[in-house]
């Protein structure tokens, strides 16, 4: 080995020498307080109050996708790097099942006799949201198909590689061949060019501090912070759940239980396909339906999920919070095209001071 | 299987004829004039991306790293060679970017005009940024879960993009570098110029080769695939697994620096839109998995492969195809590429040529590797002491 | 050894290893309702490999395993338990990173009712687990954790365990207590397969034994028949102390 090489393994080691002398509690308290302190200051300060209300959204629609994220990496452990992907194709599904429109040719759409907007008032806003009751349906059919098409992926393309014992990267690189294919079948059906639920402009309210947010915001809060929750419940509290963790602690110490592992593996892809297809509708309705929008949102996932310790969904919404709410304040200080780059910087700090995360189990 | 001793040679053979054809077909046959100048770009093309397919080889085939960002060392080795090689902005209130070293490098008088040391040079510097990018991603991601390092490539793919368009005077923003020096170029025929640049693609990818193979059968080499075979015992047997590991990601990401640096003399230009994920990262990941990881000659001929299809796909925008398939040719493409990734993994994981010298490759391996039934790393059994005899 | 008894358990022959690697060529044990039997042999013999392969978690690739008369040859490891049987591996046999209640409710995950006597009923018998019911398996202490895994794997009432080297790397005294449980759990009529490297204090109150060497059958007999054997005195039970 040369001097040169060694040197950062010296760096490392040193990190982590001091890191064990002043104790894990120490740096994640240091991390803690960093975290709530800007948190904290950004909420207060005026000049980023409405930036600060933006990442919370913003926050919340990664939170969506990184509980998704969360659950299939703790569980079946793999990264999953077509969840971006599936989640823009659980949107756009939700779309078809609305709007029954297909693209022709670039900027011509054909569609459908009957579709869910034909029903009597289902594009008749909700309250001040900006969509009927039809979105809601639409999204329960992109639930139901999400859920099929994930089992229907884990038996042909995830099982076999499972049971010939390949290694976590030769799954990531077939979920990378997933998210190519997903894409690329957005593209073919409709088109690349955006798209969205609803048309017509949807003003914000004015709320009290001087904050302005769309209703439709309020929603997709409730529904992160809600699905963190479910989800927190179903792992911890569900016999299911507790099977599921159980199967991600020893698998074969699991079936050794009777713990049928197959179907343990079968629901986790219900429920993650679930996630990803309300997690998709939530973001084209926060942002737009675009084919290109899976990829962008996924280093942003992956620094929620591992912020906030993979396996963890209330890590998961945390660690979302916190890289919505930097990257939206980023935009204050820095060119907006950087709002990516946060994501990575906190995905780097959080890998070399707490690599499992802020609220990740220690094993 | 007798049938799968023919899979090679027929998507050599499909992807070869179909190149030939296509062209020919559509100029008339006018073999001198137009198909085989075609097929010299082509040639050049997949040379290039060869390289860059070699360089992943390293990291992924040879070092067991995972690299999903390849598209930061093709893009900081074409920006690096073109800031080197290109003299300084002439108009720095239109265009504008750092370096511009060209005629500085220019040094040595006897050579001057040939211009071929700065060449040299831009690539080695090339070389130099792509391994000290790797050094300074191995700090953080290469003693964590091996997907980590996937994750950051990622976001550093990201991040560069993103710099390269927002800090104006970087390089150029979006609109990117043109007029980029191309080797030799004065003194050739500008027709007959690709003939040449064939010769040297050609050549960089030769020496490429060699380098990587002599590399992979030192002792150095040795260390690097019993690393990748199993980490523990080879660090049992006292090597430094993080040095080791480190040092396979940065030599692959100086040869990744090198193709990009060859690639941006080729075309002349370079501007953020062609560093994309899909573009810059996953084909050559397509080429590698379908070629075979693990085996040199697999790289060339999975670059061969894949970028033979990239290009049917072009070719088939002549003919007249009907309205609906002609403006999706190229998602279908994708489409296309991305399920044969998938089927390769499944169906023939050790791709089209398999990892010599050894019975299993990379993937085989990890089969044997892990032996339970799970994508889970097998747990070790503490070893009990010997009954007392 | 009554003649007319069918055995519970039955390992005729069985030849089975990993992947391409054979290691077991061919391995007989019986096992009769009620009684200890305990599986001796040197490090790497194939101990390990023949419960794995017995419960299903290997397949087996030559040879038949019969459970009360029926065969069970290959049924995966979710089976064997609904059949009545119940493994206790070697190393990893508790989920560390779930609760120990958690763990028992793992044990017992196929029960349709009854769930909550059968935990009171484990807690009374491992009184040490019981008042850390809240906490992380992987906090436990290696006494303490073989006690949750033996609890584990007696949430279903099993008639036949396997016990993979339960009292290796304690402390005496705690052998001297994990024994005492396993012959507890034996007088409630549950018969136990046992493999273990305390090779004397495991025969003393087996009825049975069987030496594995190399991966077949070396030697089999009654349990103080083995003890007295000068050949498995020398080989596997050290010196007389
Ligand atoms: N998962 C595995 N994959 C491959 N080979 C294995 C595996 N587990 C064990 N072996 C090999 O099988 C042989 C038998 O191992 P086994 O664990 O059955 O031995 P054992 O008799 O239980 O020994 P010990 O007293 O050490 O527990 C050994 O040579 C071992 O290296
Ligand atoms: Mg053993």
């Amino acid at each position: 080995m040369t001097d040169a090489v060694s040197r950062p393994a010296d760096l490392v080691g040193r990190a982590q020498d001091i890191r064990r002398r002043y104790g894990d509690t120490a740096v994640t308290a240091a991390l803690w307080l960093l975290i709530v302190g800007l948190v904290l200051w950004s909420a207060l300060n005026s000049d980023t109050r409405q930036l600060f209300v933006n990442g919370v959204v913003v926050g919340s629609v990664f939170a969506l996708g990184a509980i998704g994220l969360t659950l299939i990496y703790g569980i079946l452990k793999f990264g999953n790097f077509a969840h971006g992907d599936l989640m823009m194709l659980g949107a756009y599904f939700a779309f078809f099942a609305l709007t029954g429109r297909v693209s022709e040719r670039p900027r011509f759409d054909k569609e459908l006799p009957w579709s869910l907007d034909s029903l009597p008032g289902a594009v008749d806003r909700l309250g001040d949201l900006t969509f009927g009751y039809g979105l809601i349906i639409a999204a329960v059919v992109a639930v139901a198909v999400m859920a099929a098409l994930s089992i229907g992926l884990d038996r042909l393309i995830y099982r076999p590689l499972r049971r010939r014992g390949a290694g976590i990267v030769i799954f990531a690189i077939a979920s990378l061949g997933v998210a190519i294919a997903a894409r690329s079948l957005m593209l073919i059906i409709w088109g690349p060019e955006p798209r969205s639920y609803v048309t017509g402009i949807h003003k914000a309210q004015q709320y009290p501090f001087d904050i302005r947010l769309k209703t439709d915001q309020i929603f997709i809060f409730a529904v992160a912070v809600g699905l963190a929750v479910l989800v927190y419940l179903l792992l911890y509290r569900t016999k299911l759940g507790k099977a599921m963790r159980a199967m991600s602690d020893n698998p074969d110490l699991a079936r050794v239980s009777g713990i049928n592992t197959d179907q343990i593996i079968a629901w986790t892809w219900v429920i993650g396909g679930a996630l990803v297809a309300v997690a998709g509708v939530l973001l084209a309705i926060q942002a737009q339906l675009n084919p290109q929008l899976g990829f962008v949102i996924l280093l942003p996932l992956f620094a929620s999920a591992i912020l906030g310790g993979i396996g963890n969904p209330i890590g998961a919404l945390t660690g979302a919070l916190v890289v919505g709410i930097a990257q939206e304040v980023a935009v204050e200080y820095f060119a907006p095209g950087y709002k990516s780059g946060v994501a990575f910087v906190i995905l780097i700090v959080i890998l070399l001071l707490r690599p499992r995360g802020l609220l990740g189990a220690r094993v | 299987m007798r049938l799968e001793r023919w899979i090679t040679p027929a998507a050599f053979a499909a992807v070869t004829l179909a190149v030939i054809i296509m062209p020919a077909e559509r100029s008339g046959w006018a073999f001198r004039d137009s198909v085989i100048p075609f097929l010299a770009s082509f040639a050049t093309t997949v040379a290039i991306f060869a390289v860059i397919s070699l360089g992943l080889n390293v990291q992924w085939g040879y070092t067991g790293v995972f690299n999903f960002g390849i598209a930061a060392f093709f893009m900081v080795g074409a920006y690096t060679a073109a800031i080197f090689t290109k003299p300084p902005p002439a108009q720095p209130e239109f265009v504008s970017y750092v370096g511009g070293f060209g005629d500085k490098l220019d040094f040595l008088p006897f050579l001057s005009s040939d211009q071929w040391l700065p060449f040299l040079i831009g690539t080695a510097a090339a070389a130099v940024m792509c391994g000290v990018l790797a050094f300074l991603l191995s700090i953080p991601t290469l003693r964590l879960r091996e997907d980590y390092l996937a994750i950051v490539t990622i976001g550093i793919a990201e991040l560069l993009r993103n710099v390269s368009i927002e800090e104006r005077g970087l390089v150029n923003s979006a609109r990117g570098l043109t007029g980029i020096p191309r080797p030799f170029h004065d003194f050739f025929d500008p027709g007959d110029y690709r003939f040449v640049y064939f010769g040297i693609a050609l050549g960089v990818l030769a020496l490429v080769y060699l380098a990587v193979e002599r590399g992979i059968r030192s002792p150095w080499g040795r260390v690097l695939r019993a690393l990748r075979e199993d980490e523990l015992t080879t660090a049992a047997s006292g090597k430094n697994v993080f040095a080791f590991k480190t040092q396979g990601f940065v030599f692959g990401a100086m040869i990744m620096g090198i193709g990009g640096s060859v690639f941006a003399y080729e075309r002349g230009s370079v501007s953020p839109d062609t560093f994309t994920h899909f573009f810059a990262t996953f084909i050559f990941w397509a080429m590698l998995i379908m070629g075979g990881s693990g085996n040199n000659k697999g790289a060339v001929l999975g670059a061969y492969i894949v970028w033979g299809l990239w290009i049917i796909s072009l070719q088939l925008l002549g003919y007249d195809l009907p309205q609906f398939l002609r403006s999706r040719i190229f998602f279908i493409r994708d489409f296309i590429l991305g399920a044969l990734i998938i089927a390769v993994l499944l169906l023939r994981p050790q791709g089209l040529l398999p990892e010599e010298r050894r019975v299993s490759i990379w993937l085989e391996r990890q089969l044997k590797r892990r032996r339970r039934l799970w994508p889970w790393p097998r747990r070790r059994e503490p070893t009990e002491a010997a009954p007392v005899d | 050894m009554g003649v007319s008894i069918l055995p519970v358990l039955e390992v005729k022959d069985v030849v089975a290893g990993y992947g391409e690697v054979e290691i077991l060529h061919g391995v007989s044990i019986k096992v009769d309702e009620g009684e200890v039997v305990t599986i001796i042999g040197p490090n790497g013999a194939g101990k390990s490999t023949l419960m794995k392969a017995v419960f299903g978690l290997i397949p087996v690739k030559k040879g038949r395993i019969t459970f009360k008369g029926r065969d069970v040859t290959g049924s995966p490891p979710e089976k064997m338990v609904r059949f009545g049987l119940s493994y206790v591996p070697q190393s990893e046999n508790a989920f560390a990173t779930l609760s120990i209640q958690e763990n028992l409710e793992m044990g017992g995950f196929i029960r349709r009712d009854g769930l909550s006597e059968r935990l009171n009923w484990a807690y009374e018998l491992f009184p040490d687990i019981a008042s850390r019911r809240h906490e992380r398996a992987g906090r436990l202490s290696g006494g303490q954790r073989q006690m949750l895994a033996l609890a584990r794997a007696l949430m279903l009432d099993p008639q036949v365990l396997l016990l993979d080297e339960p009292s290796a790397s304690l402390s005496p005294k705690m052998v001297e207590a994990i024994f005492e449980r396993v012959a507890q759990i034996n007088r409630s009529g549950v018969a136990i397969l046992m493999v273990e490297q305390n090779a004397r204090h495991a025969l003393q109150f087996s009825r049975r034994g069987y030496v594995l060497a190399m991966g077949v059958n070396r030697l089999e007999g009654a349990a103080d028949e083995l003890l007295e054997s000068a050949e498995v005195g020398k080989l596997y039970l050290g010196a007389e102390p």
